[in-house]
């Protein structure tokens, strides 16, 4: 101990205390400071660069999420446009179906009705010439009977042999 | 990594006893010397050590014990004795000498300046102690000029570090090697040890981390200085951390040494002394620590070297030379070392003066 105090120069210390507070105060001014500062903008820095990637890493996400829905939903929408052409066809189709049907059952309505009236035309026509022949006959007849009775007879024998009746 | 008081008290009685035992072991064998001519090597080679380890007036880089030429430049010293008293080194001539300046006569005995008479005797009362008065000693010695060196050296690294962040985010230069340091000191010294708090006290802890460190590779260097293994100077920085220690401790830190919360009454009073002490002993293990620690690897270093030319054969020799390599690759890292305990252990402090909540589970 008395080694140590007998080597404690006064002159060192007080030289090392004013340099080593001068030296501290120098530096803290001139260095430690700005670069405690830079370094830390620097951090800040890193960091908001970091959080803006991420953010922008989110963004990228959301949007790709976007446009995955957006093509889901184009093709909901295509499939269901197909969806509904395809029963506006079936529903023509139909449509058409069932008017031709009735289109066809009227012409045939009308022919049927056609032939009806062709057919009650027909037979009136022949009733008015069996009336018609008939009378004819009659009036032969009634000539004939007023000559030769025999005669008259044969002859409606005849025409009415002759008649075929359609 | 918390040092309750007990074991830092242990381990501060065991650095301060060795480094006192060491110490008196160097002067009892420079006096027992003999006067043989192995022996007169030896005493040459311990005064040799002897002389690294102390400051000196004059910087010298080495000298010719066989011309008496000393090769190095001379300082300036200054005095306070009734007046300022400034002259050169060159005077003393190497302590041969005695240095007049405006009629006082002045000489160095034993590596400190004396007042003596113009032929120079000294006194001694019966310890073989001068009795001559010593004037106040404002010398810039050998250590002060390493301090500037160092100093300035630091200065021009730091400034341009913090300069070059003023053009990018990217520091260049020089000063860029020491960047990731500071992020270390900042991220794991200061802000695990001291808390929130540490911004005020990141100056300080660059400035002494550097100065240490820088002033301990320097007394590596075939410069042969020692300023960090000189008590005057661990004194020095161990009192300005004490200083800031005290004048940041809040009422927490007082209430804690004086009344120890949540310990019975007694306790209290009983732990008061020991907190008191541990006080003052923490500033001290830290000078102790890194005067010790400097000056034990400068005469561990030295004796080694010297022993290659005192063994004087190839093998031991050879072995001295390589066991002087190893260690110092060793002191390589002591260097680092020590200025990395004494940052930390000043961050450890100013924690415990500023630290905020209550911890009472923890005692």
């Amino acid at each position: 101990m008395e080694k140590l105090i007998n080597d404690f120069s006064f002159g060192l210390f007080f030289w090392q205390i004013l340099l080593f507070v001068l030296l501290m105060l120098l530096l803290r001014k001139y260095a430690w400071k700005p670069i405690l500062q830079a370094v830390n903008e620097r951090e800040e820095g890193i960091k908001n660069a970091l959080a803006a990637a991420e953010e922008a890493k989110k963004e990228m996400q959301n949007v790709t999420a976007d446009s995955e829905k957006l093509l889901k939903e184009a093709r909901a929408e295509r499939e269901e446009m197909l969806k509904e052409a395809r029963e506006l066809k079936e529903k023509i189709i139909a449509d058409s179906k069932e008017q031709a049907k009735i289109e066809g059952d009227k012409m045939i309505k009308q022919a049927q009705a056609t032939i009806e009236s062709e057919k009650k035309a027909a037979v009136a026509d022949i009733k008015n010439q069996v009336a018609n022949l008939s009378v004819e006959i009659a009036e032969k007849v009634i000539k004939e009977q007023l000559g030769n009775k025999d005669k008259q007879l044969k002859l409606v024998e005849d025409m009415l042999g002759d008649i075929k009746l359609n | 990594m918390r040092i309750t008081p007990f074991t830092k008290a242990f381990f501060i009685g065991f650095l301060s006893i060795s480094g006192i035992f060491f110490a008196q072991e160097v002067e009892h064998n420079i006096d027992a010397a003999h006067d043989s001519s192995k022996d007169a090597k030896k005493k040459e080679i311990k005064a040799d050590i002897d002389h690294h380890i102390q400051d000196s007036y004059s910087f010298t880089f080495f000298s010719d014990s066989e011309t008496g030429k000393h090769y190095g430049f001379s300082l300036p010293v200054i005095l306070w004795d009734d007046g300022l008293h400034i002259f050169s080194s060159s005077k003393f001539h190497h302590g041969e000498t005695v240095a007049e300046s405006n009629g006082n006569y002045y000489k160095i005995y034993h590596n400190k300046v004396y007042k003596t008479d113009a032929k120079g005797t000294i006194s001694y009362d019966e310890e073989h102690h001068p009795t001559n008065a010593k004037p106040l000693d404002f010398s810039i010695t050998k250590n002060v000029v390493m301090m500037f060196v160092t100093g300035l050296l630091m200065f021009l690294l730091f400034a341009g570090l913090a300069k070059s962040f003023k053009k990018g985010p990217i520091a260049t230069g020089a000063g860029r090697f020491f960047e990731p340091i500071v992020l270390y000191i900042r991220d794991d010294i200061a802000k695990p040890n001291i808390g929130p708090k540490y911004k005020k006290f990141m100056p300080y802890l660059l400035t002494v981390f550097f100065f240490i460190w820088f002033l301990n590779l320097f007394g590596l260097t075939p410069l042969g200085v020692n300023v960090t293994g000189n008590i005057a100077v661990t004194f020095a920085l161990a009192l300005i951390t004490f200083v800031i220690t005290q004048f940041s401790g809040n009422k927490n830190y007082w209430k804690h040494i004086f009344w120890m919360p949540g310990v019975p009454v007694p306790m209290k009073f009983i732990l008061a002394p020991i907190e008191l002490l541990g006080v003052f002993i923490k500033p001290f293990a830290l000078m102790i620590r890194l005067y010790a620690n400097i000056m034990a690897g400068h005469v561990v270093l030295m004796s080694i070297i010297a022993l290659v030319f005192l063994v004087q054969n190839w093998i031991g020799s050879g072995l001295s030379l390589v066991l002087a390599f190893f260690l110092s690759i060793i002191e390589l890292l002591v260097a680092a070392l020590q200025a990395y305990i004494f940052t930390l252990l000043s961050a450890l402090y100013f924690g415990f003066a500023v630290e905020e909540h209550d911890h009472e589970e923890a005692h």
